[in-house]
């Protein structure tokens, strides 16, 4: 296959920069004014949503968008969040935690022991498999959702936290990764060393692979965290029992009820503050995790 | 104990390595194949209340790619991808020019920023989005006021897809300036130096030795941008509240979701699906293969 020629991207720091045209200059002046406008542009709904959830319902209409109200609602807001509905957005919170841990942690692994099997084994039908995974890749995540959909009903297993976390295990995207990365970099010799040791496979995996695919293993991690927690088509198509929501399904049927016009509940002040509670973890982890991860991982995979 | 040549690990073993591949593997077939075949199968019949189901063969898409709302959704998720992709990645290359090329903590700020929105899930960029829209809640309807304009409506008229389109472009630009980033980070110094040594400016350099060598990671994140523009569902899904003009056909996989849903036409949505899916699926196949040919060529 040659997509997998080039050497992924994963030099963790080039050597420092040449003192080069820095900040100041003329010329990096008009590029440091537009980062600016961006900083904005992306920060404005970042802000709402902050300010947003200080204000009570009647102030969120009354006071300027941008700004703080008169009171400061978060900490009442905070405590009707979960108190609301006898409690659901706690329970949309955990259901989320759970089908985003449950299927991240899963989907690495079997990404993982896939992505070293076809690197590192031959065994026949592997070329075959490999240029299906690249195909597989290409299958929009979205576009499996009827189908499995219209699948699982028939097999009465929809409506389950199963129907969510199953097919969120399947990340082709990952396999890809970290077939590439271990290539690239879990040297042959290593593994045919400890095998004159008599070391068992599954033992030369846990032990000696999976430590060496670190950088490879948090990317994958991070992308199917992020694409489950923040999935909304799969689990609004698989559930109906609210008990079993994630955040993205809970927060938006609050809102479609508040939007209603005879609404008889009015909520957006706890739409707005969950969905800043909601964001929060994923914010904070990828900040946090910033050193570790690698977009490159990627890129350097798919040249 | 001296070398002495053997077969392989893998020759004595052969099914070794296929053991490790196994559990994706059955992943793969019941949450991939297994569902993409049921689905065409089901694709083939049609369900009536006076003739119940039976085969109809290819009806279902014959039906599908003349029906003018799918018809209508499809023009306008493909008008929106030319128009909306080109935008976000020329926004996104010029961060990750910007950002290898000015190593200043206001450069890392802006890294960090433009990230943030990719980590923000879709419905709720889309809510936040809505709420700033909006005439009852949000401070941009009225921004023509202050030069003396009169407030527009951004959720309706040619409005809505320019509207769609900045929810879109807000979420997934930062995401995008990040992997050309990590691409730039991987061209050779050398290149940019000789360039620099014959007297190029940095912009000559950008454009005329960094953006070539990045190419193929464009390519990419051009691709994947149109794959997921053509499975558009969940900014117009949760627009529609504010939007009324957001119908049922808006676009192709809203209308997959409807009929199913609104309209239990299981067999009709999955024939839409299926066909969307594999549209997809073959031109992003066939594009990436010819880019390898070419790529060999060169």
């Amino acid at each position: 296959m040659t997509a997998l020629r080039t050497p992924p991207r994963l030099s963790p720091h080039r050597s420092p920069r040449p003192a080069g045209p820095a900040g100041g200059r003329p010329r990096t002046r008009l590029a440091h004014a537009l980062m600016g406008l961006g900083i904005v542009y992306f920060l404005v709904p970042l802000l709402w949503v902050v300010v947003a959830a200080t204000k009570s319902q009647p102030e969120l209409l009354s006071s300027p968008a941008l700004w703080f109200g008169d009171g400061f609602s978060l900490f009442a807001n905070l405590a009707q969040l979960f108190t609301e509905d006898g409690g659901a957005y706690g329970r949309w919170l955990l259901n989320t935690a759970v089908y985003s841990g449950v299927s991240a942690v899963g989907a690495t692994l079997l990404a993982a022991l896939a992505g070293y099997g076809l690197a590192r084994f031959d065994f026949p039908g592997r070329r075959l498999f490999e240029t299906a995974l690249l195909g597989m890749v290409m299958v929009p995540a979205t576009a499996l959702v009827l189908p499995t959909y219209l699948l699982l009903s028939t097999l009465g297993i929809i409506n389950t936290m199963w129907a969510v976390i199953l097919p969120s295990l399947l990340s082709p995207f990952g396999t890809f990764l970290i077939r590439v990365y271990v290539a690239e970099s879990v040297p042959e010799e290593i593994i045919d060393a400890a095998r004159l040791d008599r070391a068992g496979e599954l033992r030369i995996f846990f032990r000696i692979v999976l430590p060496m695919m670190r950088p490879a293993l948090v990317t994958v991690l991070l992308f199917t965290l992020v694409a489950t927690w923040n999935n909304y088509f799969q689990p609004l198509v698989m559930l109906s029992d609210a008990d079993l929501y994630p955040l993205t399904v809970g927060l938006t049927t609050w809102f479609n009820l508040s939007q209603q016009a005879a609404g008889t509940k009015v909520v957006f002040h706890l739409v707005i503050t969950g969905s800043l509670l909601a964001i929060v973890p994923l914010v904070v982890a990828f900040v946090l995790l910033q050193r570790f991860w690698r977009g490159g991982v990627a890129t350097g995979a798919l040249r | 104990m001296a070398p002495t040549p053997r077969k392989p690990y893998s020759a004595r073993h052969p099914l070794a390595g296929a053991l490790f591949v196994l559990p994706f593997g059955l992943v793969v077939l019941v949450f991939l194949v297994v569902p993409l075949a049921y689905a065409f199968w089901l694709s083939l019949s049609s369900r009536s209340l006076a003739l119940g189901s039976r085969f109809t063969g290819l009806d279902n898409y014959v039906t599908a790619f003349t029906d003018p709302q799918m018809l209508d959704g499809l023009v306008r998720v493909v008008v929106f991808g030319l128009v909306q992709i080109p935008v976000m990645l020329g926004v996104a290359l010029a961060g990750a020019l910007a950002l290898d090329a000015i190593g200043t903590r206001f450069a890392l700020a802006y890294r960090l920023i433009a990230f943030m929105p990719y980590a923000v899930p879709a419905v709720i960029g889309a809510l936040m989005w809505g709420f700033l829209y909006s005439r009852t809640f949000g401070p941009l309807a009225g921004l023509p006021t202050l030069v003396g304009g009169e407030p527009v409506d951004l959720l309706s008229g040619s409005l809505l897809l320019v509207s769609l389109g900045n929810i879109v472009t807000w979420s997934w630009t930062g995401y995008n300036t990040i992997v050309m980033y990590s691409a730039l980070q991987g061209v050779p110094r050398e290149l940019h130096e000789a360039a620099l040594i014959d007297g190029a400016t940095p912009v000559q350099i950008a454009l005329r030795v960094k953006v070539p060598a990045i190419r193929q990671a464009i390519a990419l994140a051009a691709i994947f941008s149109a794959i997921g523009t053509m499975q558009f569902f969940t900014e117009p899904y949760v627009m529609a509240r504010f939007a009324p003009e957001i119908s049922a056909g808006y676009t192709p996989n809203l209308y997959a979701y409807n009929q199913a849903f609104q309209f239990s036409s299981f067999n009709y949505a999955a024939a839409i699906s299926f066909a969307l899916g594999f549209v997809v699926f073959v031109a992003a196949y066939a594009f990436v293969i010819v880019r390898n040919r070419l790529g060999e060529r060169a």
